[in-house]
């Protein structure tokens, strides 16, 4: 969460939400508040009751459902550590982390930005780190957002159901460090860190879209090493060599292209046909590879996952608060670090950096939510089916079968759309100017919402590169192919990148950018140096 | 139910791997940084780590992207004025549509920076330098002596009294002096408390109450405190090297010293430095440069303001005399002297600087380097030929072209200290 001050904007949005359950509860209930604590200190006890008051609404009365959980406090400098592994407890050793972890702490010394409340990762039980410096009510809040929101949402959402194995990534990263220490010792830092480096370059491109990766198990990595290895000296035999050789098939084989389909995981196909990679890099392939892949959900989700926590977080300490469980204090302290959280600044304001997921993705569970309950026509128009049906319900679906991009494709609604003062601006490059494609009017409104729908769909942030030519019979030459998406160009860096695939390969990588007409616009060889 | 574990104690460096790592991998770009940051400093500052910046572009890791161009459509809030179909400027960059205020903020974006510590800025400055680990030692002449601290003794004067020693004392030898006479008297009180009532014992009991008396007499003629009790904070003089050194930093800055040349000297007056800290609580720097003539100036000066002129060794010499016997007494001074040259010296110049040099000035320091960083393989200098006949000790010169050569020059002119 980024420390933000709240905009112009959205101010009228945010105390419109909390003046509804805010003053009527302070009344009612103002005299028979037993708080669990008072003031900022926390301590151990404390965090226990919370966690349990907490669990309580958010399990019992609300029915999350959620992993188990593990709560670890951790210092300022651990909190560091944690950004540059992307919040694994343990990574294998590059320089790259190193980067991230100097980028970060510059920062966080210099001021230019505070640290995250918490960071809480994908694994069962579901471990979220907090912060030490944090106050008593930041523990809690960031207890109901990371421990019950955010892990519910990792068990819950079909993503990561069907592309995460949450039980086995601590072992699968306590795998891959070993793997890769011993290769260091074996290789040399220095290849090692050449490999990977080519990997990273790739790892966008190593994650299947529509086939589900098997089940993450490290026994079995370990085992694969093994036999990769032993595999690598049985093609060395001897014997092998005067077996006769079966120029039939051969024959049969060479007319065919190969690969038959197109294919988009890039690093998958060099772990498995790169002609020249050692088993040990081919295993540090999988690695870059496997680890993208376990992240690819929550790029596909971060608009959901932090809207379904900061939603969570606000309706269970709303409802600590009415129980009589937490204190005015403890309230005011929740509720400007949860406004400073969720504030969106328009375009045109300093600092502006884009929509706040935080802020889109509470309005919207919250807009579902008063479209269950209190429907106006409108939303009886535009959403029939949820109009009026049991909130918990409805959220418990969209939050368990959609991703951000066809969240915002069914659930955003004209009213949020009027209240962040959405537009769409069109950038065509045979234009001089830019143009309002839509505004927040009835005419507007589809356009607008398929527009940010689309904004959120991973073909327009990564451009789509595939295999589609392995030269198995001739000089092993690869062939990758860009096809581009409404005359986008790659930026300047893909040679760069294309070098890296180079290397990998081993061979000729031809790189071709083609028109979706098929037209080819660019050829370039690259080589391995 | 949640676990809840404190992490807070475990290791903290997790990091430190990768941020090392990282260093060494951009270390060439790391390196180009400090050699600018050597060049403005001082040399007493440059035993401080630093703020290091790399342009992002060399440190940024290139993947498949979309470049600027073709055709998009992006979303954003906080529309207040536009209506559909209307249309704007193109934001200057092309950058998309990137909101007109983001421009003020940028700065600094387009270069990577963090901040090196202290031994992690040594490490690389000296990494060309083929550094190893200065051992912090201690010199032999003992020009002084110190008053040192050495436990307690029973003879003092009155402001050195340990209040606390002497009373714990006096403590220990009133309950010593005391518990016999008192186990007696409270035997006595016993037996007379024991005797009957009836008259037969009044003798007896008379005897006893003097006996009692007697104890009690005895009991309060213990002194609270006495003179043996006393203990004093004892104090030893013990011998104490001079603990400061005066540098001096003599160097030619006729047109011929360009800057790499200063540069070199530069690392060598720093390398020297950083030695002598270690060695001496204090150490004073004087900067002398000269042409025909000499004079001190200040570091700025020193390294920065190019002069013209001939070259005459001698008034360097001269004047750094002249400032040791005005500011810098060898008897309780170490004096350190290093020059730097090209080599260049006309005449009688060179015979006579070293003829003052063996004769004056040796005598007074401890040590003095004469670092020559010549053009390119020109053979012996003037001044390096007169200065070869010195057989001194203490006087040591080299050769200097490249930057790893300076250690070794160090070395050799302290070995005999280091071991």
């Amino acid at each position: 969460m980024s420390t933000k001050t709240m905009s112009a904007t959205m101010s009228a949005t945010m105390s419109a939400t909390m003046s509804a359950t805010m003053p009527a509860a302070m009344s009612a209930l103002v005299d028979e508040r037993r708080p669990i604590s008072r003031g900022g200190e926390w301590t151990f006890e404390l965090i226990e009751e919370y966690d349990r008051e907490i669990r309580k609404v958010a399990v019992d009365e609300f029915g999350l459902d959620c992993y188990s959980n593990q709560i670890e406090i951790i210092s300022s400098e651990q909190m560091l550590d944690g950004y540059a592994s992307n919040g694994l407890p343990i990574g294998y050793p590059h320089w790259r982390f190193g980067k991230e972890f100097i980028r970060n702490e510059q920062s966080y010394r210099s001021g230019a930005r505070g640290l995250a409340y918490e960071i809480v990762i994908n694994s069962d039980p579901c471990i979220a780190y907090l912060m030490e410096e944090n106050s008593m009510p930041m523990q809690a809040l960031v207890i109901a957002h990371a421990s019950y929101g955010h892990n519910s949402f990792f068990k819950g959402n079909y993503l990561f159901r069907q592309w995460t194995s949450a039980d086995a990534i601590i072992d699968y990263m306590v795998f891959a460090r070993k793997f890769v220490m011993e290769c260091e010792e074996k290789y040399g830092i220095g290849a090692v860190e050449e490999t990977l480096d080519s990997c990273h370059a790739l790892q966008d491109f190593g994650v299947n879209r529509y086939q589900h990766p098997a089940p993450l198990s490290a026994a079995e990595e370990r085992a694969r090493a093994v036999e990769r290895e032993a595999y690598a000296w049985k093609m060395h035999d001897e014997i092998w060599r005067t077996l006769p050789a079966r120029e039939k098939a051969q024959a049969k084989e060479a007319t065919q292209d190969f690969p038959a389909e197109p294919q988009e995981n890039l690093l998958y196909f060099i772990e498995k046909y790169s002609p020249r990679l050692a088993p040990w890099q081919r295993e540090l392939v999988r690695i870059v590879r496997r680890v993208s892949q376990y992240f690819y959900p929550q790029g596909q989700t971060k608009l959901m996952n932090e809207g379904w926590a900061t939603f969570w977080h606000y309706t269970i300490l709303n409802r600590l608060y009415e129980k009589g469980l937490v204190d005015d204090g403890f309230m005011l302290e929740f509720l400007q670090s949860h406004t400073n959280v969720v504030s969106q600044r328009g375009f045109d304001e300093q600092g502006y950096g884009g929509l706040n997921p935080y802020a889109l993705g509470f309005a919207m569970f919250q807009d579902i939510k008063r479209i269950c309950e209190n429907p106006t026509e409108e939303d009886r128009a535009w959403f029939p089916d949820i109009a009026g049906s049991d909130w918990r319900k409805t959220l418990d679906s969209a939050m368990r079968n959609y991703k951000d991009e066809s969240f915002i494709g069914q659930f955003l609604s004209p009213k949020l759309i009027r209240e962040f003062h959405l537009f769409a601006v069109a950038d065509h490059e045979v234009e001089p100017t830019l143009e309002i494609a839509a505004i927040h009017n009835e005419s507007g409104y589809r356009r607008v919402r398929k527009l940010l729908a689309q904004q959120y769909n991973r073909d327009s942030m990564l451009p789509d590169i595939q295999v589609t030519k392995y030269a198995r019979d001739s000089d092993r030459s690869l062939t990758v192919r860009h096809l581009i998406h409404r005359k986008r160009p790659l930026s300047d860096e893909a040679s760069e990148v294309a070098k890296h695939l180079a290397r990998l390969w081993g061979f000729c990588v031809r790189f071709e950018s083609v028109e979706q007409s098929g037209e080819l616009r660019q050829v370039q060889e690259f080589y391995p140096s | 139910m949640s676990m809840i574990i404190d992490r807070r104690l475990n290791d903290k460096g997790k990091s430190a791997t990768n941020r090392e790592r990282f260093i060494r991998r951009y270390s060439e770009q790391v390196k180009r940084a400090i050699d600018a940051m050597v060049s403005d400093r001082s040399i007493k500052d440059m035993e401080q780590g630093g703020d290091v910046r790399i342009p992002v572009k060399d440190v940024s890791e290139p993947a498949f992207r979309h470049g600027h161009g073709g055709d998009r459509e992006m979303v954003h809030p906080g529309n207040r004025t536009f209506n559909q179909g209307d249309r704007i400027q193109r934001p200057g960059g092309g950058a998309g549509k990137g909101g007109e205020g983001g421009s003020g903020q940028g700065q600094g974006s387009d270069s990577f920076e963090f901040s090196l510590s202290r031994e992690e800025f040594m490490k690389l400055f000296f990494d060309d330098l083929e550094l190893p680990n200065l051992a912090r030692n201690v010199t032999g002449t003992v020009a002084d002596r110190k008053l040192k601290r050495a436990g307690y003794t029973r003879y003092g004067g009155a402001t050195n009294l340990s209040v606390v020693r002497s009373l714990r004392n006096a403590l220990g030898r009133r309950i010593a002096l005391r518990a016999g006479v008192r186990r007696q008297h409270e035997d006595a009180r016993a037996q007379l408390n024991a005797l009957p009532l009836e008259g037969d014992s009044e003798q007896l009991e008379e005897l006893m109450q003097m006996e009692i008396t007697e104890y009690k007499r005895r009991l309060s003629r213990v002194p609270f405190l006495d003179e043996i009790d006393l203990r004093y904070r004892h104090r030893i003089t013990v011998p104490q090297p001079i603990t400061q050194a005066v540098m001096f930093c003599l160097m030619d800055v006729s047109a011929s010293m360009d800057e790499q040349k200063k540069d070199l000297a530069k690392r060598f007056y720093t390398l020297l430095y950083l030695f002598l800290a270690r060695k001496y609580e204090k150490v004073d720097v004087v900067f002398i440069r000269h042409t025909e003539n000499a004079e001190e100036v200040d570091e700025e000066h020193f390294f920065h303001d190019p002069q013209t002129g001939g070259t005459v060794v001698y008034s360097a010499l001269e004047l750094m005399h002249q400032i040791v016997q005005a500011r810098y007494p060898s008897s309780s001074w170490n004096i350190y002297g290093a020059q730097v040259s090209d080599g260049d010296a006309f005449g009688a110049d060179p015979e006579k600087s070293r003829g003052f040099l063996e004769k004056e000035l040796l005598p007074l320091a401890r040590y003095y380097a004469y670092i020559e960083v010549p053009d390119m393989l020109t053979p012996l200098s003037t001044l390096a030929s007169s200065y070869k006949r010195i057989t001194a000790e203490h006087f040591a010169m080299r050769e200097v072209r490249e930057r790893r050569e300076i250690y070794p020059v160090l070395r050799d002119l302290f070995k005999r200290e280091v071991q």
